[in-house]
């Protein structure tokens, strides 16, 4: 637990390539085994979970780093957040790609049909498209135009996201219901974090300084 | 450096004890996501645990002549809940189980009830290979190589009685042998059933081996059912009882779910399961990544031979 409350440029970037290094972890073995014919007997169920399960894992991190950074004091987690944001994007890009390409293979009727009729799909294609703003509006520059109070209203969807995340894996489960469950109390418990951390800081909240950028602060 | 006391720390923030307690199976899940395609190397050893061949196998017409699923995908892939609810996890933990000494009662509504050891029972009548397409209703398919006879074959020795309208099969279910058993997936005995005239029809098979070798214990060792036109959860495994009887047997997915998964179960593709398409299917071993998906047939391809039970009866509510 002795760790600073804040890194030194140097320690920031090492933090920040580490980190990098680390999320392509899962892609990279996903790829080694897809190359080494090493998914097992069904390689598209295999990706398709692989891609979703990181995916929510990156999502519970992004929702995590804030309470733990207030609990802890670690100011610097909320460098990671940003990045940790957009690898859940790359792995739910991913997983789509799945879909859409291995499992239904481009097949526009059958993907319509598929969103429509299945409330497991129709919710994951909804967190998907919500995510989207999100990923695009995490660059400085848009940051900025938006505005702290825009900027941080729009990405609290991550909530909701992460939710519909869950609501998609609990209802394609057969039934044992474990894993699902598993995310599912996770996403609680970040949030439920969140709106007691929402409710101590309300009064302290009003004089903020303009300068400090949205991402730190949402 | 100084670190905030743990007085900031309100009730509500601890980790629950339920995600606490699920911290295994957490970082086990992550591992599995990351590491799990490196299993299916390992349940070699369950190849050498039957090696035997089974000799003096009669060759059958109701055989495909479609390429067959590789053995290693056959028996690494397997939904059997008694063993775990991954299909990675019967490989794993079936070692377990103990398939000699066992019997099968036969019993209920017959003239001749009996309590067969497997091994007489696998010489009621001669073994034949049955090369057979096997759907699962997830949206997967293989072909394989089943040994063994016509359940037929054991309904006529047992003579069923008049008020015999169905036939129960009940799987093993012990907690030692199987892990699986101590979790609550489903409702043990796993209990699957069909109508008489679905268990005389020629093509449902009474099944003690795969690829001419005895069955693996993850593919229902000793003794299993198949019923190629049904989707693969109505071919119960590891049978110690097949009980005859008048009331429409309650199946174990039915009770875990009734509206997703019908007492008859025939593969249709113009019946959807509630949540995913059937209309098509992935051959597994065959059909890569690159592959589109195979359209699914009605009754499995086996329709000449068991249409006509159905005729007349609407497969939309008798799913």
């Amino acid at each position: 637990m002795l760790l600073p409350a804040r890194l030194s440029p140097k320690q920031n970037t090492i933090l920040k390539v580490a980190l990098f290094i680390l999320s392509l972890g899962p892609v990279s073995v996903l790829t080694y085994y897809a190359v080494t014919e090493n998914l097992g007997a069904n390689p598209v169920e295999y990706l398709t979970r692989a891609t979703g399960t990181w995916t929510l894992v990156f999502l519970c991190i992004t929702l995590g780093i804030t309470p733990v950074r207030r609990l802890t004091g670690w100011n610097w987690l909320s460098l990671t957040r940003r990045m940790f944001g957009l690898f859940a994007f790359f792995y739910v890009c991913l997983h789509f790609t799945t879909y859409l390409w291995f499992d239904q293979y481009f097949d526009a009727q059958s993907i319509i049909k598929d969103v429509i009729k299945r409330p497991f799909i129709t919710v994951g294609f909804a967190a998907f498209l919500l995510l989207i703003p999100l990923a695009v509006t995490s660059n400085n520059y848009l940051t900025r135009k938006l505005g702290v109070k825009r900027w941080q209203n729009l990405h609290r969807t991550t909530y909701l996201i992460c939710i519909l995340g869950v609501i998609h894996y609990w209802w394609l489960v057969k039934r044992d219901l474990t894993q699902p469950i598993i995310y599912g109390s996770v996403v609680l418990v970040f949030l439920a974090a969140r709106l007691l951390l929402l409710r101590k800081q309300k009064p302290k909240t009003r004089p903020r300084p303009v300068a400090t950028t949205a991402r730190e602060t949402a | 450096m100084l670190i905030k006391k743990s007085a900031d720390i309100l009730p509500s923030e601890i980790t629950p004890r339920r995600v606490y307690e699920g911290r295994r199976e957490f970082v086990r899940q992550l591992g599995r996501v990351a590491l799990l395609a490196g299993a299916p190397a390992l349940p070699l050893a369950a190849r050498a645990q039957s090696a035997a061949k089974i000799p003096g196998l009669k060759k059958s017409a109701f055989s495909t002549t479609e390429k067959q699923t590789p053995y290693k995908d056959v028996t690494t892939y397997n939904n059997y809940y008694e063993f775990g609810t991954d299909k990675a996890d019967p490989a794993r933990t079936a070692g377990t189980l103990k398939t000699r000494p066992w019997t099968v009662s036969v019993e209920g509504a017959v003239a001749k009830p009996k309590t067969y050891g497997v091994d007489d029972l696998m010489k009621l009548s001669a073994l034949e290979e049955r090369v057979y397409r096997h759907r699962c209703v997830e949206g997967w398919s293989m072909v394989i190589p089943w040994v063994g006879f016509a359940l037929s074959d054991l309904i006529k020795e047992v003579q069923p009685t008049g008020s015999a309208k169905f036939v129960e099969f009940i799987t093993l279910a012990d907690p030692v042998q199987m892990p699986g058993v101590r979790q609550q997936s489903l409702h043990w005995p796993y209990v699957e059933g069909l109508r008489m005239d679905e268990a005389m029809n020629p093509l449902t098979l009474l099944t003690f081996g795969l690829y001419g070798e005895a069955l693996p214990n993850q593919s229902g060792a000793p003794v299993r059912v198949v019923v190629p036109w049904k989707y693969g959860f109505k071919s119960g495994k590891s049978l110690v009882r097949i009980r005859f009887t008048d009331q429409m047997p309650k199946t174990a997915w039915n009770l875990a779910n009734a509206s997703e998964y019908g007492f008859y179960s025939n593969v249709n593709p113009t019946v959807d399961h509630p949540r995913w398409s059937q209309a098509t299917e992935r051959r597994i071993g065959e059909d890569g990544i690159f592959s589109r998906k195979r359209a699914t047939l009605m009754f499995n391809g086996y329709g000449e031979q068991v249409a006509q039970m159905y005729a007349g009866m609407d497969l939309r509510r008798n799913f």
